[in-house]
């Protein structure tokens, strides 16, 4: 069986599944078969690719990074701009998909968790162009961190709930979204923003991520007449790297790289390097690798980029690791600002300290390939958010 | 040893439902939870639910969450939780000891190891609320193994189609989930909560117990469900409430023993 064709049955190999409560069974069981069936529907894909088009202002470019190429003096290095996308992320991608399902299954309350802000603002703009109501469930650490998008949010016609419990952070706002679907299944749609929960999430956020590597796909052939050596993306859910590998699943040519986040380093414990150092386990619906100790309690996380802060990871990306198809690793904070800093002054490009991640593995990977090769990184996000912490690390006023 | 099974039975003959009571295992510390369980017991606890504390708790309000935190702070691990398990069993041998617990700790640990840790030290059964029927099948296969109880959830959400499956997967009891929601005390019962299990009743009927739970917490509601076709009472939530509100042991004790008591006096079976 073709790599692409999974999941089968809800299950990429062992991994994913439906792991959740009883009370939830018919939801995801109602939502498969409301995502099957509007996958098949004309109409439903004609209505997503118009948004997609007009509204988010699709495709977004694939650039090379001439400078950044001549600097690192290897392979060229070519950037799939999801940081121009309507919002400011890919994370659109997948909401617009998804509340316009929402809006065909007749829910008008729609309830998200977000990290960075990023899924939650992308939330916010789909449900006020379709007209859903937005709340979403915001870690009150990560609400601190990245205060503009909490307004943003407001701006935009969505409550924010700010979630105190845990270690207030991405995990813990899914935790409470989770909680708030259980006591409102009737009205409510649940707008996971990665690649993880319960089948069919995982595949489904792929699905509509998968715009990305399908024009990475079109546009590379279009400038270099062949694919892509390598694609680096980010991996913390995983939703922009799985939209980037899936449409070359079944090119074993393509080399796929997902750069997790190394936090303060693996071996000081403080980071958020789940398929590096983690271990199989159950959580929030699914089977995959999780951050966890011998007991099997959850591990907090530590990242610089609140986006990838979380102890799981989706399951495709578990199952593409031991299938050795997808090869992951990890960048630490520092690596990943000067990263950052790199693609500022080389580029005039402002990247998401998420996609840092993805571009810090490129810079260490580019100079040891040939001049003849390529890689695409996708720069899932723009880093305008994330100014204020890489003054904080930096250690400069603003 | 007395099973489940046989609890219910003896209740049954004595025109009684069971009172199934719930408290999460280390709260506030490892060593008390022992002597929470006597008073429940002394109280009229017929079957006692430990919950073993997870990180993540997302079919928990924040009453549990918070007795969860609690009890990790104070050092208890999954296996500590099989010690207090143990030592309960000793002192009342004949009241079911069924563990509640998410799945990634035991699957963590290992079923194997931990299932038969958990028979060998006095355990009935198992309640796991993050595993549906359909992903079951090598957990139901480590309990039988070891004869342990399966309790499987059901919800006003479960079809008729699905709550037959979930009746034959399940022994012991059958958790019925009363309302929408998390666990929690809540202030009254709904109707739908009474139809529910009018609907309920006859599938489980003469085949296993039915037990309500969620949102459980005073004598009236008690009273309601048994009148509505329930065989069994959980109540959770009300009990932490008084561990988490109470500074001195002895109170608390005597507290727990009283409210339990109240509760149980309230279970009278009128049928047949």
């Amino acid at each position: 069986m073709k790599i692409s064709n999974y999941p089968k049955n809800g299950k990429f190999g062992k991994f994913g599944g439906k792991f959740v409560p009883e009370i939830l069974m018919e939801a995801v069981n109602e939502l498969e078969v409301a995502y099957y069936q509007a996958k098949q529907d004309i109409e439903f894909r004609k209505q997503l690719n118009y948004y997609l088009a007009d509204f988010v202002g699709r495709p977004t470019p694939l650039y090379f990074a001439e400078n950044l190429t001549r600097k690192l003096g290897g392979a060229k290095i070519y950037l799939k701009r999801e940081d121009l996308a309507h919002g400011g992320a890919h994370k659109i991608n997948n909401t617009l998909g998804q509340a316009l399902l929402a809006k065909r299954m007749g829910k008008t309350r729609v309830i998200a968790e977000t990290g960075a802000g990023q899924h939650g603002v992308a939330t916010a703009i789909a449900c006020a162009a379709l007209g859903l109501d937005a709340e979403v469930y915001m870690g009150t650490e990560d609400c601190e961190r990245q205060r503009l998008n909490v307004f943003r949010m407001k701006l935009l016609n969505a409550t924010v709930h700010p979630v105190e419990s845990g270690s207030k952070t991405l995990k813990d706002s899914i935790n409470e979204a989770f909680r708030d679907w259980v006591a409102n299944l009737k009205t409510t749609y649940y707008l996971i923003g990665s690649t993880m929960g319960p089948h069919p999430y995982p595949m489904m956020v792929r699905d509509f991520q998968s715009v990305i590597g399908k024009e990475i796909k079109q546009q590379f052939k279009q400038k270099e007449k062949r694919l892509p050596d390598a694609l680096i993306a980010c991996v913390g859910g995983g939703s922009n790297a799985m939209g980037t590998f899936y449409p070359f699943e079944d090119d074993s040519e393509v080399q796929l790289y997902g750069v997790e986040a190394a936090g303060a380093g693996l071996e000081t414990g403080k980071h958020a390097a789940t398929l590096t150092a983690g271990h199989e386990g159950i959580f929030h619906g699914m089977y995959t690798y999780l951050l966890q100790d011998d007991n099997g309690q959850i591990q907090n996380t530590t990242s610089i980029s609140a986006g990838l802060d979380y102890p799981g990871v989706g399951p495709e990306h578990s199952f593409l690791k031991t299938l050795k198809r997808a090869n992951y690793v990890s960048a630490t904070d520092k690596e990943t600002v000067d990263a950052f800093l790199m693609l500022c002054k080389t580029e005039g490009i402002l990247p998401a300290l998420e996609s840092s991640h993805a571009l810090a593995y490129a810079i260490n990977l580019a100079p040891k390939m040939s001049k003849t090769q390529s890689i695409v990184v996708t720069l899932s996000g723009r880093g305008d958010k994330d100014v204020e912490t890489i003054a904080d690390f930096i250690g400069e006023k603003i | 040893m007395n099973t489940i099974k046989q609890v219910f039975e003896t209740n049954y003959k004595n025109k009684k439902g069971c009172l199934i009571g719930y408290i999460t295992a280390g709260d506030p510390t490892p060593n008390i939870t022992p002597k929470i369980a006597d008073a429940l017991i002394r109280g009229g606890v017929d079957i006692l639910e430990l919950g073993l504390p997870f990180s993540d708790p997302i079919a928990d309000g924040p009453t549990i969450q918070a007795a969860s935190i609690r009890a990790l702070n104070a050092g208890t691990t999954p296996m500590k939780v099989l010690e207090i398990a143990k030592k309960i069993k000793s002192k009342h041998v004949n009241v079911p000891i069924v563990i509640m617990t998410y799945y990634n700790p035991i699957f963590r640990i290992g079923l194997d190891n931990f299932l038969s840790t958990a028979k060998t030290h006095g355990v009935n059964g198992f309640i796991v609320p993050d595993l549906p029927i359909e992903e079951a099948a090598e957990f139901k296969k480590t309990t039988n193994n070891y004869d342990l109880d399966t309790i499987f959830l059901a919800a006003p959400s479960t079809s008729e189609e699905r709550l037959n499956k979930i009746v034959n997967a399940s022994s012991g009891f059958l958790y019925l989930v009363s309302h929408f929601g998390v666990t929690g005390v809540k202030s009254s019962i709904e109707n739908s909560t009474l139809q529910l299990i009018q609907r309920v009743k006859p599938i489980t009927d003469s085949k296993i117990p039915l037990a309500v739970g969620f949102g459980i917490s005073k004598p009236e509601h008690v009273q309601r469900i048994i009148k509505a076709g329930a065989d069994a009472a959980i109540v959770g939530s009300a009990f932490i409430n008084i561990i988490q509100n109470n500074t001195n042991n002895t109170d608390m004790l005597n507290e727990l023993e009283a409210t339990a008591k109240t509760l149980k006096t309230a279970i009278i079976l009128e049928r047949p």
